[in-house]
């Protein structure tokens, strides 16, 4: 236990950040049925806001809060702007205006920053050190799954028991439907993207206070694992987006840690090199939930129509 | 159809004219200015552009040219690399200088080869770059060499006996120097264990619990600028016991900044030590601190690194060179090269016949974690 | 969507006015470029443009074969790619170059050379049977599962060859090399001087047969069987078209084409790693699709070359600092053409869906215009 201790340790920090990601993916995805590319973009860009913003020398209570406030404008103009006027053309062409947002968010990063690593100012509190039985991590891998708790239970809760949440259930059961019980579709899809980049904003300061550099292509990995863990999941589904983030994050750390673990309990005697495979393993397990259960671990059941 | 012919007439009409500028020759610079070795890459060009600034004129065949320094961004990749390299070859340099990091010197190199174009590496360690080819030569130490010098500090010195050996999986550099420290480390009775992480990956927390799990004592990773103040800062986070080591690549401000204030033993070998030369520390520092882009590109500060020292003795070999060979003319730059001899900031500079610096030492310092400067520990030597 | 309709056309046995002046104008292009390699010296950046643009005009028509006519939105293409690209590179390196290349694994396994062409159709046929393989599963998806599903498998082919198990064959993640370029194609005389420039003129040459195959294709009753499946799958399984079955021959014959097209990029760069083809490369791809026009041919390859073009040549003024005068001008520098060049693409995918071309062919451009000469007394 004590050698698998702190693999799991880092895999369920790791794993709160993407579902904070996730949740994003997947509220997009229930509502447009959009496969959002450039939201590991957004999250991305909130790291590089941090940066610059705390460069500026503004103090953390204010810098951590702008920095939340424009990454969900940014998400919402990313949906004015690019998703909004592709509303009634084929679902192809919406996903090609995702890559292309994420092409463009990445690009002009990689202008801004002239394609060097930026280093993510330390938070004072969530970067400090603490001792776990055996294992010494950063402060943040414990408050992140707790953080990610608390956020995803207030979520669940505004869309069970609010007005704006029973219009987003509706619209994602039946978009036209509701748009003729007269909800405010745009405003809804809005809203949505709002939620969504506010928590890969609270997402990014959890995930670069833990690896501190920022670079253009930073979001592209974790967006697409956390892609991954709300289809996992269950598309669609927030708890199973939580839960999939969860899973993928501590497979991904014990992947790396494998090797040694196998040589440390006497398996094999030499490296076998399974590192290489902690990114294709994500990818793996999602080829197999969508032939064994296409609708994720907790997905409802899809009918499509003639 | 118009369109059709539009484009192609466009596509017609801006085939360059082929035209050298009277008075002046061009240098290449062939360096990452974006990517994981980017940072790298504009330390060694500020040698390069303060080189420029110190020396702007060469005299060839009697004639006095303006040296005018041509830039391509290889991107720190392997694939961004053929059109830079061919984007130096279009605009007719004479030679080339560059690259920081073996895998893009790699690549770029045919490019080179097939245009007669000499190219002189800074600081690109790995023996593939100027192995069976006759155009390209180094001015650094090779990675056989370094690899066993830090394999012997780290059994001798540091008395270690397991080494923990990361390297990012496909980048030349890494692989090799991880090789060759293992080979030597091996030879001397020791144990390594080697892993490798993917590109852009950011957690190396698991990679730190592995190497604590099989109880390393110490960790080499010869990785870029970014990788390394990674591993350093999350080692902190872990409080690990071992001490870091590393190459030529993590002599660098940002990588002494992650280390400063924590009780992480970072060391490293490289080419140069400040003090070395305080003529040139002098001039250096004035210079970068008149204009804070190059404060900026240096990484804030106005430490110097062996790259920017290695990138300014690059320049004058190749100012030698273009001298010795009486015209701007590549062909003749390449038939001169391998007889080049002076005397650079980094010592003694000459080629053996494969086009590789003969060199027998390296500077070995460590991070001081109080005021976060590098501290010089010794110069190695191997027989 | 638009679809024009194509079925008259395809079905008429004289060769058109339209049909005549495209293979004129291809002959013309091969005839330019061949004469052009032998007057503009080689090191201008022209070749560059036009090598690549070639492979890159391979690799999209054969993404818009499976993307624009078939309908599947796949994103797999740069796994492809690299299976040719390595197939090639491992079955080409000289037995005696082997030892320098796989210097950490005792020159490998493999120990022989074969020519070029032979290790050309070889990449394509293992990329092939990946996509067999890979088919079987993931096929029975839908759209963006497709999608996601393809450029999983991407990546996890990419993990294999990266492999330091299989590096006696592979190379482990290093570079393979020394294999032969499009370079060699030049004729030399004794002395080692070039006395012909074939280097660009091969490269087009077999992309040119390679595309000329794809055309075939799609102007046969496989391709029209493709189309409808792509217009309406429900109707075309009630046709009797066997879907699954078309769908799997669509994802391997484009496979077979992106395989020879990674085999051709191997050859522009001179060297490969598994490591650069990510899933950047197929977006890269998949807005050079986009922009020709989803479902035209001609589109994907024009657009390739433009975009080659762009991004090696054209807009390269834009990452460097700019004098007019004494004025500089302001925000150009390292990224700026990537910027600028990002814009233009998020004008096209949300302005011009069309693309350059639509779903227009090149000789659909001369139809309209004897169509307006003969008012419209060529449609039947």
């Amino acid at each position: 236990m004590s050698t698998v201790l702190p693999y799991l340790l880092s895999g369920i920090s790791v794993g709160g950040q993407y579902a904070l990601i996730a949740i994003g993916y997947t509220m997009v995805y229930g509502i447009l049925r959009l496969i959002n590319f450039a939201h590991g973009d957004v999250f991305m860009v909130a790291g590089i806001l941090m940066v610059y913003i705390s460069a500026s020398g503004l103090p953390l209570y204010v810098s951590i809060p702008l920095v939340l406030v424009l990454t969900a404008l940014i998400g919402f103009v990313i949906e004015r702007v690019a998703y909004k006027p592709l509303r009634t053309a084929p679902r192809m062409s919406i996903m090609i205006s995702a890559i292309g947002v994420s092409y463009t968010l990445q690009n002009l990063v990689l202008y801004i920053t002239g394609g060097l690593n930026q280093y993510y100012p330390s938070i004072p509190f969530i970067s400090e050190s603490v001792t776990i039985g055996t294992a010494t991590t950063k402060m943040v891998t414990i408050v992140t799954p707790i953080l990610t708790l608390i956020l995803v239970v207030a979520l669940v809760l505004l869309i069970n028991h609010t007005k704006i949440g029973m219009a987003m259930r509706a619209v994602s059961k039946d978009f036209e439907t509701s748009q003729l019980m007269g909800i405010k579709i745009n405003s809804v899809i809005s809203i949505t993207f709002v939620i969504g980049s506010f928590l890969a904003g609270v997402g990014s300061i959890l995930y670069f206070t833990n690896y501190t550099t920022v670079i253009q292509t930073s979001g592209s990995m974790p967006g697409l694992k956390a892609f991954i863990a709300a289809v996992f999941g269950g598309i669609g589904s927030i708890p199973g987006a939580v839960v999939g983030a969860f899973i993928i994050g501590i497979c991904e750390n014990l992947i790396k840690g494998l090797d040694v673990i196998l040589i440390k309990s006497g398996v094999t005697k030499q490296m076998l090199g399974l590192t290489t495979f902690s990114d294709a393993f994500t990818f793996a397990l999602l080829i197999i939930i969508l032939i064994v259960k296409p609708t994720g671990l907790f997905g409802e059941k899809t009918t499509d129509k003639v | 159809m118009k369109r059709f012919l539009a484009i192609l007439l466009a596509a017609l009409m801006m085939i360059p004219a082929f035209a050298m500028a009277e008075g002046v020759v061009k240098i290449g610079v062939f360096e990452p200015a974006s990517g994981d070795s980017g940072a790298g890459g504009k330390q060694e060009m500020l040698g390069m552009q303060y080189a420029n600034t110190v020396q702007p004129t060469v005299e060839i065949g009697g004639e006095t040219y303006k040296v005018e320094l041509v830039y391509a961004d290889n991107g720190s990749s392997t694939d961004k690399a053929p059109s830079a390299a061919q984007q130096l070859v279009s605009e007719g340099v004479s030679v080339v200088l560059g690259s920081y990091g073996s895998g893009v010197s790699i690549a770029g190199s045919q490019y080179f080869a097939d245009a007669g174009i000499p190219a002189i590496g800074v600081t690109c360690t790995n023996p593939q770059v100027t192995a069976s080819n006759s155009h390209y030569f180094r001015i650094c130490f090779l990675d056989p060499f370094q690899g066993t010098v830090l394999a012997n500090y780290a059994f001798k010195e540091l008395g270690a006996r397991t080494a923990y050996c990361l390297a990012e999986l496909g980048n030349d550099y890494d692989v090799g120097l991880c090789h060759y420290f293992q080979q030597a480390f091996e030879a001397m009775g020791g144990m390594v264990i080697s892993d490798t992480f993917p590109t852009g990956n950011s957690d190396f927390t698991s990679y730190l619990s592995n190497a604590t799990a099989i109880g390393a004592e110490v960790f080499f990773c010869p990785v870029s600028i970014a990788y390394s103040s990674q591993i350093i800062s999350q080692a902190a986070g872990q409080n690990v016991s071992y001490p870091i080591l590393g190459s030529d690549t993590l002599d660098n401000n940002k990588v002494a900044e992650a280390a400063k204030g924590t009780n992480v033993k970072v060391i490293i070998t490289t080419f140069y030590q400040e003090g070395g030369s305080p003529e040139f520390d002098e001039g250096f520092k004035a210079w970068l601190n008149s204009d804070s882009e190059y404060l900026t590109n240096n990484g804030g500060n106005d430490m110097i690194s062996a790259v920017s020292v290695m990138g300014y003795d690059a320049y004058f070999t190749a100012l030698e060179a273009l001298k010795a060979a009486g015209s701007p003319d590549s062909k003749a730059v390449l038939a001169a090269l391998p007889s080049v001899k002076l005397t650079g900031v980094t010592g003694e500079i000459a080629f053996d016949e494969t086009g590789d610096a003969i060199r027998d030492s390296a500077y070995i310092k460590s991070v001081n974690t109080e005021t976060g400067a590098w501290d010089f520990v010794a110069v190695q030597t191997v027989e | 969507m638009t679809i024009p309709e194509k079925a008259p056309r395809m079905q008429s046995t004289k060769p058109s006015l339209g049909a005549v002046l495209t293979g004129v104008i291809v002959l013309l292009i091969y005839a330019a470029v061949f004469l052009l390699e032998q007057i503009v010296p080689p090191t201008s950046m022209l070749f560059t443009v036009l090598k690549k643009g070639a492979t890159y005009a391979l690799v999209a028509v054969s993404m818009n074969l499976l993307n624009g006519f078939t309908g599947l939105f796949s994103l797999g293409q740069a796994g492809f790619m690299l299976i040719g690209a390595y197939t090639y590179a491992i079955l080409t390196i000289p037995a005696e170059s082997r030892a320098v290349v796989y210097q950490y694994y005792d020159g490998g396994l493999i120990q022989f050379a074969l020519s070029v062409i032979p290790a050309l159709i070889l990449a394509g046929l293992m990329a092939a049977a990946f996509a067999f393989l890979i088919g079987l599963p993931v096929l029975r998806l839908k759209s963006d599962y497709l999608a996601i599903a393809t450029l999983g498998f991407a990546e996890i082919i990419r993990s294999i060859f990266q492999w330091d198990k299989l590096g006696a064959i592979t190379n482990g993640s290093n570079m393979l090399r020394l294999f032969p370029t499009f370079n060699d194609f030049n004729l030399k005389n004794a002395q080692g001087e070039v006395t012909l420039y074939l280097s660009t003129t091969i490269p087009f040459l077999i992309a040119g047969v390679c595309i000329g195959l794809i055309v075939l294709l799609l102007h046969s009753s496989y391709g029209r069987a493709f189309m409808s499946i792509r217009d309406d799958e429900i109707a075309a399984e009630a046709m009797g078209i066997n879907l699954a079955r078309h769908k799997q021959q669509a994802f391997c014959i484009s496979s077979f084409f992106a395989g020879v097209g990674g085999a051709m990029l191997a050859m522009y760069q001179n060297s490969v790693q598994a490591k650069s083809f990510t899933s950047a490369m197929t977006y890269e791809i998949l807005l050079i699709v986009v922009i020709g026009g989803i479902g035209s041919v001609t589109g994907s390859c024009l657009s390739s070359f433009l975009f080659v073009a762009c991004s090696e040549w054209w807009l390269r003024f834009l990452d460097q600092k700019q004098m007019i005068g004494t004025w500089e001008v302001p925000l150009l520098r390292n990224g700026f053409r990537l910027v600028v060049f990002s814009i233009i693409i998020m004008i096209v995918v949300l302005f011009f869906r069309q693309g350059i071309m639509g779903t227009r062919e090149l000789p659909d451009l001369f139809r309209k215009q004897t169509e307006k000469a003969q008012k419209g007394g060529a449609v039947k």
